[in-house]
């Protein structure tokens, strides 16, 4: 079903290890269609994620094309984190989770451009690349995803592969080369051996990830090596997200293999000697550690000024993702203040992007955006390579309110896990992945 | 010359608009497609989509909005339709179910 999607696994890990060093290296891909003139404005995207790319498709669609876009973006293609911890247990390769960003180019004649945007001047409305280049824009959207907050955990950054190239601490918490390489080392791990996952306080990117990493890599270890562990320290007081669900899982069908303690709230790491150190409670050693620190908004929108929030999430007009701070510039995706029960998900970015991008149109155009905009969430979660289990929920603007509340009644969690929903769990990623760059 | 400029250009808008096809025309069209857009991440863009789900493109108006009815009312059994049903009001059901059957499938 998705064959067309597939990359080359060892194409695509040298590839993205690639780009970082050739990241200066800024090319316009494919051409912009013939009647998009420009005439109805210039938006620039910063970042091709569930946000970013799924703005830059709908800005063109729902303009007719009239409007100009250029997607900026670093990597040479889209990785998802959704279905990645698949990846982790062996049941998927990263080539099923790699969508090129060239139907953007060819089917909407978006203007992909492979670099990183170094500033923002959002009193002359130009961006600048690392490249080199400075474009001009008439509005902005920033959907730059999440950034680590390293301070947080004492020695956690030197040891992380993320900034350090020779450590062996992987987040993994945005897929990619770092999924590969967290599935090497629990392929390499003993038997015996204990994986700890860390999760931080909530909010984060992807609520139920973390327990559904937690299910797939027990899923993995009771095939291969069923007398390893899984250890879940958790700095919430609790699961955050389909608790009483993941709970039934790991006492049935990850009994002895999946252990939870919440109020673990890690402040400190020696990689060398395997050991995490927690806020109140005792050490804890491991074989693998998986260590995800507290997170923000993307860097860029840190510096442009955009987070305005506790200095972590960017505030923005729930009509149309506007900054609150920053006329001309939207933010979508995991980077922004969330209203309550709004997660911060791949779905949820998508969902933020059609409301930024119909607002976007309407505003070029001199015309008031819609004022009722409604948002709907999905997750599905893997409990095993077959099994899954969702929650959804259903958020309307609230104009006495000026924010979104989820509907009364709606949403919601599945009974149980169903092979069922396994299959529209896979149909789910080839339709918003489809949705976002096809 | 401004008047007559705007006046061109709201014809020529409505030209563009009619050749589109009517779900784009005037602006309770776009909040349509909007609403319909909510959709999209399962249903595909436009309604067009990947299985297992269903496209929903080109399907009769009154169909879509007996289904939606019968999730939210809990008489067609579902997985997740019946809990994001819920989420709409029947005049925003109405709407989107126009917006699908205007698609081509």
């Amino acid at each position: 079903m998705h064959t067309t999607l597939k990359l080359n696994r060892r194409t695509f890990v040298g590839g993205g290890l690639a780009v970082t060093s050739a990241a200066t290296a800024a090319s316009l891909i494919g051409g912009c269609a013939s009647i998009g003139s420009g005439s109805a404005g210039k938006v620039v995207v910063i970042g091709g994620g569930f946000g970013g790319a799924t703005a830059a498709k709908y800005l063109r669609m729902w303009s007719d094309q009239r409007i100009d876009v250029t997607l900026i973006e670093p990597q040479a293609a889209f990785v998802s984190c959704p279905i990645s911890n698949l990846v982790l247990a062996g049941a998927r390769q990263i080539g099923d989770i790699t969508v090129p960003y060239a139907g953007l180019a060819s089917r909407h004649g978006v203007k992909v451009v492979r670099d990183s945007v170094t500033a923002i001047d959002a009193a002359a409305k130009t961006v600048r690349l690392a490249g080199g280049a400075s474009l001009p824009y008439d509005r902005l959207v920033v959907s730059p995803g999440i950034d680590f907050m390293w301070d947080g955990i004492s020695g956690l950054q030197s040891a992380s592969y993320a900034t350090n190239p020779a450590g062996s601490i992987l987040q993994a918490w945005k897929a990619g080369p770092e999924t590969v390489l967290l599935r090497r080392q629990l392929e390499a791990m003993r038997d015996g051996g204990v994986y700890v996952l860390t999760i931080p306080e909530a909010p984060y990117r992807c609520p139920p990830g973390p327990y559904e990493r937690a299910c797939l890599v027990a899923h993995y270890f009771k095939q291969a090596k069923p007398k390893s562990k899984v250890l879940i320290l958790d700095a919430n007081p609790d699961v955050t997200s389909k608790g009483p669900l993941f709970k039934k899982v790991w006492a049935e069908q990850y009994k002895g293999i999946v252990e939870y303690r919440g109020q673990h709230k890690a402040v400190g790491v020696d990689a060398r000697a395997g050991i995490v150190k927690f806020e109140v409670n005792d050490d804890v050693k491991g074989d693998v550690l998986n260590v995800l620190p507290a997170m923000r908004a993307g860097q860029i929108a840190q510096q442009a000024g955009l987070a305005n929030m506790n200095a972590r999430w960017c505030e923005v007009d729930f009509l149309t993702y506007e900054s609150r701070v920053q006329a001309g510039i939207h933010v979508i995706g995991d980077a922004i203040q969330v209203a309550p029960l709004m997660p911060k998900s791949g779905h949820m970015a998508n969902q933020h992007a059609k409301v930024a991008a119909a607002a976007i149109v309407e505003l070029l155009a001199g015309r008031a955006p819609n004022a009722l905009p409604i948002l709907v969430n999905t997750c599905y979660s893997f409990v095993d390579p077959q099994q899954v289990i969702h929650v959804a929920s259903v958020h309307q603007y609230s104009a006495e309110r000026k924010t979104m509340l989820t509907v009364p009644g709606s949403g919601g969690v599945s009974a149980g896990p169903t092979e069922l929903e396994g299959s529209y769990a896979q149909g789910w990623a080839d339709n918003i992945w489809a949705d976002m760059l096809a | 010359m401004k008047p007559t400029f705007i006046h061109l250009a709201c014809v020529w808008a409505a030209l563009a608009a009619t050749a589109a096809g009517p779900a784009r025309a005037q602006a309770p069209d776009a909040v349509a497609r909007s609403y319909a857009a909510t959709c999209a991440n399962c249903h595909g863009t436009n309604g067009i989509a990947k299985a297992p789900m269903v496209s929903l493109a080109g399907l009769p108006k009154e169909h879509i909005v007996t289904q939606m009815k019968a999730f939210k009312g809990g008489t067609r059994p579902a997985t997740i339709m019946g809990q994001i049903a819920k989420g709409y009001t029947d005049e925003q059901i109405d709407s989107i179910a126009g917006f699908f059957a205007a698609q081509k499938r």
